[in-house]
């Protein structure tokens, strides 16, 4: 089995473990404000993290390319509340079409 | 109290209401399995991710940081860490659905960002456990499907860097996150987040920066929210 199908193994059984605790573990162990806070407060951390070097970053450097332009128009298009599908595609398209353009 | 005025006219609203989520999180599964593709997972990868792991977020992540050079290892944690919300929402969850057995873990497996959220905005518990099962089952259709139908489209493309896709994959994450930014805190972990992992990029192995944006999360949320009357300007609003 390749490291991506252990990966893939390994979250699936993970996540619904993450899943499956709410109802087997008792409250008193996850109901805690300061537990609940950092849950709240992780995804948002990680998902602009994830953005950021998605965007910006290039192997080990960092960079300002034509994918910088897309983020540019999804925040617009999120401004706008746009939905999903438009926010998505036309970051791609707004990302190739500058390539095609300034290659 | 069990019955109520019009038990039918509203059960046929939670289940429209379930369906129409299932709908829209669909096209989030076309870009889910379009990406996914488009970053070196198999067809077969991908529609895996999609029906065993089934929590959107934390899919999109090992695919981001796969796709970007990191360790499959560091992607599935990045991944987990982005999953245990679904933790608190098994535990708003349970005593709404009161489970057991085979049920029980067929509902953990349903128990997402969506099918809580339509749960928990019913006025019965009746229409909660309704609410929680029809989205459940209604987005895992519409993801599933709409995986396949992204993965296979994209399969046909021959440079997924051509047609900007590495591009969309940032947006998507962005897409992701924009509904959580709606208190300053919130905001402030964004942008601390975004900038650490920048900073750590050319210092850490690819995929290890994310990671380690989390610590701005648990910084930010470790402290007990301090509440003076006297400085607590939006709360003494709130408050009145």
């Amino acid at each position: 089995m390749s490291e991506l199908w252990w990966a893939i193994a390994a979250l699936a059984a993970g996540g619904y473990a993450l899943k499956a605790s709410g109802y087997f573990i008792p409250e008193w162990v996850l109901e805690r404000p300061r537990v609940t806070r950092v849950a709240l407060l992780t995804p948002v951390a990680l998902l602009s993290a994830l953005t950021a070097v998605q965007i910006f970053g290039e192997g080990q450097g960092l960079t300002i390319d034509a994918r910088a332009a897309g983020l540019v128009f999804a925040v617009g298009a999120l401004l706008l509340r746009a939905p999903f599908l438009v926010v998505v595609v036309g970051a791609a398209v707004v990302a190739a079409l500058l390539r095609l353009l300034a290659p | 109290m069990s019955h109520t005025s019009d038990p039918d006219g509203r059960a046929t609203e939670v289940r429209k209401q379930a369906w129409g989520v299932g709908v829209a999180v669909g096209t989030y599964g076309l870009g889910f399995g379009a990406l996914a593709v488009a970053n070196g997972f198999s067809l077969w990868q991908t529609v895996a991710l999609s029906a065993l792991v089934f929590t959107g977020a934390s899919q999109f992540a090992l695919v981001g940081v796969v796709g970007a050079g990191g360790a499959a290892v560091t992607g599935a944690a990045a991944a987990l860490a982005l999953g245990s919300r679904n933790a608190f929402y098994g535990l708003r969850m349970a005593p709404l659905l009161r489970v057991k057995g085979l049920k029980r873990l067929g509902a953990a497996q349903l128990t997402i960002d969506e099918s809580t959220a339509v749960a928990i905005a019913q006025p019965t518990p009746t229409l909660s456990r309704l609410g929680f099962w029809t989205t459940g089952i209604a987005v895992f259709v519409c993801w599933n499907v709409a995986t396949v139908a992204g993965a296979f489209a994209v399969d046909q493309v021959s440079d997924p860097q051509v047609i900007g896709l590495d591009a969309a994959v940032g947006a998507a994450f962005l897409a992701l996150l924009w509904p959580q930014l709606t208190t300053p805190k919130a905001r402030a972990v964004a942008g601390g987040a975004a900038l650490l992992a920048l900073m750590l990029t050319p210092l850490i192995t690819p995929g290890l920066p994310v990671l380690a944006a989390a610590a701005v999360a648990v910084t930010a949320a470790w402290p007990e929210p301090r509440i003076h009357h006297a400085t607590g300007r939006e709360r003494e609003v709130g408050d009145e």
